[in-house]
């Protein structure tokens, strides 16, 4: 009886290590909806853009939203401005250098200040930001949603969750040796990014 | 032909101006797509798509204004025909 009583101790705790274990999105996004924006300001027209080359896997538990941890990257061929000419300079090697560099990558490895309410939790992502070749260490205030289920709505082939990620930063170009030479009266040194992203997590 | 110049630089002027205020009158650069965003209904998440679209800027007026002071400029190159009819 006292086996017995174990191995149902033992099975329960099990299964729970099961169902808590971190499931993977994947941000791969088949509908094109995921993307970067990044805003610089200059003196006649800020100068506004997005990417929606967005790829990475991001590994969350839903019982343990504060220990995410994940890769998020961004392709830099996949920037895109309204201005054809300014498209030009900005994938050029004075400024994203897209043929070099061809990918800018964030990488969190923990979160701080953890908050969760609900399906939501907002934290700040400790981790390293590369851009053009240059690593720094950044903390990036994100939000979290969790949408348990909901991937059918999106893809209705495929049962599974979705995690909604949301977050707005700014980093400065100089830091990155994103053309340190153009004047910052003419463009603002600080590029204001957002992001808006969803992975998914299909049920195997 | 001074004639000639002289009305064209008013057809490029008042034609560059037609076409930056029906598209709009941006009072930024040219641009040659336009974002448009979609919205993902599932995860409230806000998409940007670009439409291919011409939308004349400050900088389109300005090369106008420049053809047309050119055209203008070259008119004043050409001497006008002295009048040799003789008054009675």
């Amino acid at each position: 009886m006292k086996l017995a009583l174990h191995t149902l101790m033992l099975s329960v705790a099990m299964s729970g290590a099961v169902t808590a274990a971190p499931l993977s999105f994947d941000f791969k996004d088949p509908k094109g909806v995921n993307n970067a924006v990044f805003k610089l300001d200059a003196p006649l027209e800020a100068i506004n853009g997005s990417a929606n080359g967005v790829s990475g896997t991001v590994m969350f538990d839903p019982a343990n939203p504060a220990a995410t941890t994940g890769k998020i990257v961004v392709a830099t061929a996949s920037m895109h401005v309204p201005n054809a000419m300014m498209k030009e300079h900005l994938q050029g090697g004075q400024w994203m250098d897209v043929a070099k560099f061809p990918e800018i990558i964030f990488e969190a490895k923990e979160l701080k200040n953890v908050k969760t309410a609900g399906d939501t939790t907002t934290a700040d992502a400790a981790g390293s930001l590369t851009v053009r070749g240059v690593t720094k260490d950044v903390s990036v205030p994100v939000k979290l949603t969790y949408l348990k289920d909901k991937l059918s709505l999106r893809v209705p082939s495929q049962k599974g969750d979705l995690l909604v990620i949301r977050a707005n930063f700014a980093i400065q170009r100089a830091d990155y040796g994103i053309n340190p030479g153009a004047p910052k009266d003419k463009v603002s040194d600080t590029v204001d990014l957002t992001l808006s992203i969803a992975g998914a997590a299909p049920q195997k | 032909m001074k004639l000639f110049l002289r009305w064209t630089s008013l057809v490029v002027v008042l034609a560059a101006a037609a076409l930056w205020f029906s598209a709009g009158a941006n009072c930024g650069w040219t641009k040659n797509s336009v974002p448009k965003k979609i919205v993902d209904e599932v995860t409230g998440l806000d998409g940007i798509t670009y439409e291919r679209r011409f939308v004349p800027g400050v900088d389109f007026v300005g090369g106008a204004v420049l053809a047309a002071g050119i055209l203008a400029g070259a008119s004043l190159l050409f001497r006008t025909k002295p009048n040799t009819q003789l008054k009675p």
